[in-house]
Order: structure tokens, then sequence, then C-alpha cells
């Protein structure tokens, strides 16, 4: 199993994601260049956090555009396996990867803070190892957190099991306290209609080993392996 | 072809919780402008264009809003003003 990673102008997690996969998983990761149309061979993609192309106009909504993400569409609808993972999943938002949208946070704060999820769905490519229900500490980093959608996709969502991560509080539950950007439904993380593309806010790839603060994002990466 | 200036105003779509437009609508309460009812924070942008005619360069920049200018999930779009260039 290959990971090619994505590299926007901008990116700034696209190494962490390198290296989570290369040092943790002990399989081969590759940097893409947004220029490129060149998968180079990758079974999986990782479209990583940072700021591509300075969030201009709306975050996400300029490297949709960037020749590589023509592949990246045309892999996933291949049935390959895409993650998005903060800006990632902004830009696979407004790819039409996935439905929705991430909007500035409610508290108008940028979070850099841990967050516990829980999770809900564990028949995506990326969450197979995780048990349902668990819950998983990581770091979240961002000012347009805020997933947003229309009430027909959001009762879609939540009727078809395709809402993966929700922000909960120490006592599992997905209320007010733990919602850090307002997120509908407490939402951290989506899934497409068969679970091969999942985009989420929070940082897996920051979450690797306990000298980082939690080793929970781990379970992301091994569950890839399963199914690779 | 001749040139047009095409200004498009982008804003949150109603109903959507508009927390930019929600701060300054606090602000300008806390300045005194009590009559202040709802602020809504959005884009303005100026696009210079060819085109046939006026009614041309609208119809690009109306393709422009649905294709990358405005999200179509959260966002509306109007268009402000087409004059020539």
């Amino acid at each position: 199993m290959k990971v090619g990673v994505v590299s926007f102008p901008g990116s700034n997690c696209d190494e962490d994601a390198v290296l989570a996969v290369a040092e943790h998983l002990q399989r081969p990761a590759v940097l893409l260049w947004h220029k490129d149309h060149d998968l180079q061979g990758a079974d999986v993609v990782i479209l990583p956090g940072g700021f591509s192309y300075g969030d201009y106009l709306r975050a996400g909504a300029i490297a949709r555009f960037s020749p590589i993400m023509q592949e990246v569409v045309a892999h996933a609808k291949r049935g390959g396996p895409v993650i998005g993972i903060c800006n990632g999943f902004q830009i696979a938002c407004e790819a039409g990867l996935l439905p929705g949208a991430l909007l500035r946070n409610a508290n108008l704060q940028f979070r850099s803070m841990p967050v516990r999820l829980r999770v809900e769905n564990t028949d995506t490519v990326f969450t197979r190892r995780a048990r349902a229900g668990a819950q998983l500490t990581m770091p979240i980093a961002h000012g347009d957190g805020r997933y947003t959608a229309d009430p027909e996709t959001l009762a879609r969502l939540e009727g078809e099991g395709r809402v993966v991560f929700r922000y909960v509080d120490a006592a599992g539950e997905a209320s007010d306290a733990a919602n850090p950007n307002g997120a509908m439904h407490n939402i951290a993380g989506v899934t497409n209609a068969t679970g091969t593309v999942v985009g989420l806010m929070p940082h897996p790839e920051r979450a690797m080993e306990p000298l980082l603060g939690s080793a929970d994002g781990l379970v992301l990466f091994q569950s890839l392996l399963q199914t690779m | 072809m001749k040139p047009f200036r095409v200004s498009v105003h982008i804003v949150p779509r109603k109903g959507l919780l508009d927390p930019q437009g929600k701060a300054v609508a606090d602000a300008l309460h806390t300045l005194g402008f009590a009559s202040v009812a709802e602020v809504h924070v959005g884009r303005h942008l100026v696009i210079e264009t060819q085109a046939g005619d006026a009614k041309a360069a609208e119809a690009s920049v109306r393709e422009m809003c649905g294709r990358l200018l405005a999200n179509p999930v959260t966002e509306d779009f109007e268009i402000a003003g087409v004059v020539p260039a």
C-alpha cells in the first residue's frame, strides 16, 4: 500500500502526514505536488491540513481546481480511499467528494486544542479498526470548522449513518459545551456513500504517539492496512 | 468584445448562523446604533472581463459564481452592477 499526500501552496501538515505513514505504519508515502497530474501509483490519498492558497475566497475553494485534484476526484470515483484532514476536509467538500461545507467557527475563535471524538461509524476504510462508540482524543487547529449542510443533506447523513465522528464531552455526550466550533449535530467528520472518502476537522496525524499527547489517531491509519 | 466591470455581492445564505455579522451588529449596538436589527458580512468582488454586451458579461459572472465565487451550500449572490470598463 502506497500513500500519496498532496502538497498545495500553504499546506502545513503534509510532512506530518507523510511521517505518520512512513514511521508509524511502515508504508511508503510520497508528496504529490498540486500542479502534477500524477498520483505516482498511490493507493490512498491524503488531503492534508494547512491554509491552501491562503484560504483566499473560501477555505479549499481554489485548491479544488488544482491539477492534482482532477486525479484525486477520479481516484475517489474509482473507489480509491481519500482522507481529508482539516483544510483537506474543506477541500473535499468544495470538490464535491463530501457533502456540506465548513464555515467560520461560531465563536469566531481559532481553536487549537485537544478534543474528544466519538466514533459513530466503523464501516469506512479509515475507521474499520476502531470500536463503534470508542472515544478518541485528537487535536484541532482551525478557524473554519463549523460543519454545515442543508436540512435534507443532514437528515440523509444521519439516516445513512454517514457521520463518522462527533465532538463529545467527558461523559460521551454530544453536548454544546463539547462542540468547539458550532458544527451542526456536533459533526467532526463525515464519509461518502461508500465509506471510501472520509473528511474530519481533527488531526489524527498529530496524534500518533503518546509523546504527542495522544496516539488515538493511529487507528485511522491502521484501518487502512485492513482494507488495502 | 468590449471591457465590462461586473460587481457581485456574495452573502451568507439567509437563515444560516452568521457569527461575523452578529459580532458586528453587537459592536454597533455598543456604539449606540440601537436601531440596527441585523448585519450580514459577505464579500464584494469586482470582475473586469471582456464580453459582447452587458448581458453576456453578467451571464458569464453568474456562471463564475455558480462554479467558484459562491458556495452553493452556504452562500447567495447577486449581481450588483454591470458597467463598461
